[in-house]
C-alpha cells in the first residue's frame, strides 16, 4: 500500500479584520505552502477549497480561487463542514490521490469573519445547528457549547477555574506565534476580577474568557502520493490515521452531552488506521474553540479518563514540556478561528513540530502527531494522525 | 378565471424568528395555537420522534402520527444567554435547555419568570405552549407544582 504525504504547508496571519478580498486572502496561505514545497502551479494537480458558507457574498468560491491561485485549467473541488471544512479537504484530498486520479493536491481553507458583525456572525453560527427546531429559540455557539460545560460541571465536578487554566495556557504560546491573533498575555486573576473583560458573561457557565477569537485567515496543506513526496520533498510528513464522524444536529437527537461522541468515534477509526494509541501521540492540536472543548477533547481522545481532563491541564501536562503538549500555538483561542481555515492551520502546526521547525514552541522530539477538528456543536469530527 | 393557490406557511409563526416557513410538519403550528406540544410517531414501526418529523428513517413507512408530549422531562443540562445573535437581543436574558423525556428528548428554552437560582439539573419539568411578545409561537419548560 502506498504512502500519502504532506509535502507543504502554510498560513496567512490570523488578524481581526483583513485588508483585502477573500481571494487576496486565500492566495496568502498558498504562497506559503508552495514557497515551502518549492512548487510551481504546474506541480498541483487539483485543488479542494474549504468555507463556511455565508461570511462572504462569494458563491462557489472554488472556481474564483483556481483562477487567482493559477491553478487553471486543473479541477477544483469545494467541502465545507463548517469549522472543520479544510480537515474534511484534506481527507477528501487523501482519497484523490489514493485512488490514483491526482498525485498532488492543495487544500485551501479561508473565511473573512470580519465582512459581517459579531451578532451577525453568532446568528450565523447558530444556524450552523437546526434552523428548523433550534435556532428560532436563539441559539448560538458560545451557549451550545456552555451547555456542555454545565453537563460536564455536574458529572465531574469540573470547575470555572480549570477552564481558566485552559485560556491561559493559551495565551502562553499565543504570545509566542506571530500568525496568532491574540498576542497578550491572559493570567488566571482575570477570571476573578469583575471588572476585568475575561470574565463577562457571554452564556453561562462560559465568559468571554473562555471564548475563542473570530479572526479572518488562510491555511494550505499540500498532498502528495509517496513517490511524488519522496522526489519533491526532503522532509514529508506521512498521513497514518484518518477518522470522520456525524451526529444528529439537533442536541434532542444526542445521547452524550460530557463529550462529542464524533471525536469519540473519528478518534478510534484514526487510531486504529494508524495502529497507535493515545500513550504513543507525541503532540496535538485540538479543537478548543471554547475552553470547555479542549477538556472534553482530552478525554474524548483518550489523553485522560471521562472526567479527569482537568487533572491534565491542572499539571501543565498540555503545556510544551509536559508528557502530551496540546495546542502549543495558542490554540482556536488565542491563535483565532477563522472557520475554514482552522483545520489546516492545525495540521501545518503539527507538520511543523513533526519537521523539527516549530521554532519557540518546538516539542521535544516529536514522532507522531494527532490533530482534532470538529464542525459545528460535535456536528461534524475529524481526526488525523501524522508522522514524520 | 385563475385560482390563486395558497401557500401554506405556517410554519413561520415558531420561535422568536423562524428560519422556515414550509415543512410538512406544519401543523405543529395548529397544535400550539391549541395549547398541545406535539411529536410524530410512525404508526409502522411505534418509533417516536422530537422533533417530529414526516419521514420514519428506521421502516420508510411514511405512516406518522402526531403524539403529544406529556408528562416530565429531567433537565439535562441549560446555558443562560446573556448576548444574542442578531433578531433576538430583544428577548435577553433567556435560557436555553434540553429535557430528557426517556424515550425522546426536547431542545427549547426555559419559562423566563422560572428565576434561574430556582433551575437545577436533574429537576423535572414540563413543556408548555408559550406566546411571545411578537405574536410568534414557542414552547417553554416549566416547573412541575
Amino acid at each position: 500500500m502506498s504512502k500519502i504525504a504532506i509535502i507543504g504547508v502554510g498560513q496567512s496571519a490570523f488578524v481581526r479584520s483583513y485588508p483585502g478580498s477573500i481571494r487576496e486572502l486565500a492566495f496568502e496561505g498558498f504562497k506559503e505552502a508552495m514557497q515551502d514545497a518549492r512548487l510551481t502551479t504546474k506541480d498541483i494537480d487539483a485543488s479542494v477549497i474549504c468555507s463556511a458558507p455565508e461570511y462572504d457574498k462569494q458563491r462557489s468560491p472554488a472556481g474564483v480561487f483556481a483562477e487567482y491561485l493559477g491553478l487553471n485549467p486543473q479541477p477544483t473541488f469545494y467541502v465545507e463542514s463548517l469549522c472543520s471544512s479544510s480537515s474534511m479537504g484534506v481527507r477528501l484530498a487523501y482519497s484523490l490521490v489514493k485512488s490514483g486520479l491526482h498525485d498532488v493536491v492543495a487544500v485551501i481553507g479561508f473565511q473573512k469573519m470580519s465582512e459581517i458583525s459579531s451578532s451577525e456572525s453568532q446568528e450565523r453560527m447558530g444556524r450552523g445547528a437546526d434552523i428548523q427546531w433550534e435556532s428560532p429559540f436563539g441559539t448560538m455557539m458560545p451557549a451550545y457549547y456552555a451547555m456542555f460545560a454545565r453537563a460536564h460541571m455536574e458529572k465531574y465536578g469540573t470547575t470555572l477555574e480549570d477552564l481558566a487554566l485552559i485560556r491561559v495556557k493559551a495565551a502562553t504560546y499565543g504570545q509566542l506565534n506571530d500568525k496568532a491573533v491574540y498576542r497578550k498575555p491572559v493570567t488566571f486573576d482575570m477570571f476573578s476580577d469583575p471588572e476585568n473583560r475575561m470574565s463577562g458573561p457571554v452564556a453561562s457557565p462560559l465568559r468571554v474568557g473562555d471564548c475563542c477569537a473570530n479572526a479572518d485567515g488562510s491555511s494550505c496543506i499540500i498532498i502528495a502520493n509517496e513517490e511524488k513526496a519522496k522526489a519533491l520533498c526532503k522532509k514529508p510528513v506521512w498521513i497514518m490515521g484518518l477518522g470522520a464522524a456525524t451526529a444528529s444536529v439537533n442536541l434532542a437527537g444526542r445521547d452524550v452531552f460530557t463529550g462529542l461522541a464524533v471525536a469519540q468515534q473519528a478518534g478510534k477509526q484514526a487510531y486504529e488506521m494508524a495502529g497507535v494509541a493515545p500513550k504513543d501521540i507525541d503532540v496535538a492540536e485540538v479543537h478548543d474553540c471554547f475552553t470547555i472543548a479542549e477538556m472534553m477533547a482530552y478525554e474524548d481522545l483518550g489523553f485522560a479518563k471521562p472526567g479527569e481532563g482537568k487533572e491534565l491541564v491542572k499539571d501543565k501536562a498540555t503545556y510544551k514540556e509536559g508528557s502530551i503538549p496540546i495546542n502549543v500555538d495558542g490554540g482556536l483561542l488565542s491563535k483565532g478561528h477563522p472557520i475554514g481555515a482552522t483545520g489546516g492551520s492545525q495540521i501545518r502546526t503539527i507538520v511543523l513540530q513533526l519537521r523539527r521547525e516549530a521554532g519557540d514552541i518546538q516539542v521535544k522530539d516529536p514522532q507522531i502527531g494527532l490533530v482534532h477538528n470538529i464542525g459545528g456543536v460535535g456536528l461534524y469530527g475529524n481526526v488525523t494522525i501524522l508522522s514524520r | 378565471m385563475g385560482s390563486i393557490k395558497e401557500i401554506d406557511d405556517r410554519f413561520k409563526k415558531f420561535g422568536t424568528v423562524s428560519f422556515t416557513s414550509i415543512t410538512k410538519t406544519n401543523d405543529f403550528i395548529d397544535y400550539l395555537e391549541k395549547g398541545k406540544v406535539m411529536g410524530t410517531r410512525c404508526k409502522d414501526c411505534g418509533r417516536v420522534f422530537f422533533p417530529p418529523r414526516a419521514d420514519c428513517h428506521q421502516c420508510f413507512a411514511g405512516n406518522m402520527e402526531w403524539s403529544e408530549i406529556t408528562g416530565t422531562g429531567k433537565l439535562v443540562t441549560y446555558s443562560k444567554l446573556e448576548f444574542a445573535p442578531i433578531g433576538f437581543q430583544e428577548d435577553v436574558p433567556y435560557c436555553i435547555a434540553l429535557l430528557d423525556y426517556g424515550d425522546y428528548k426536547v431542545f427549547g428554552r426555559i419559562a423566563s419568570d422560572l428565576p434561574e437560582e430556582e433551575i437545577k439539573v436533574g429537576m423535572e419539568m414540563k413543556t408548555v405552549v408559550n406566546k411571545l411578545p411578537n405574536d410568534q409561537l414557542n414552547y417553554v419548560f416549566a416547573k412541575t407544582e
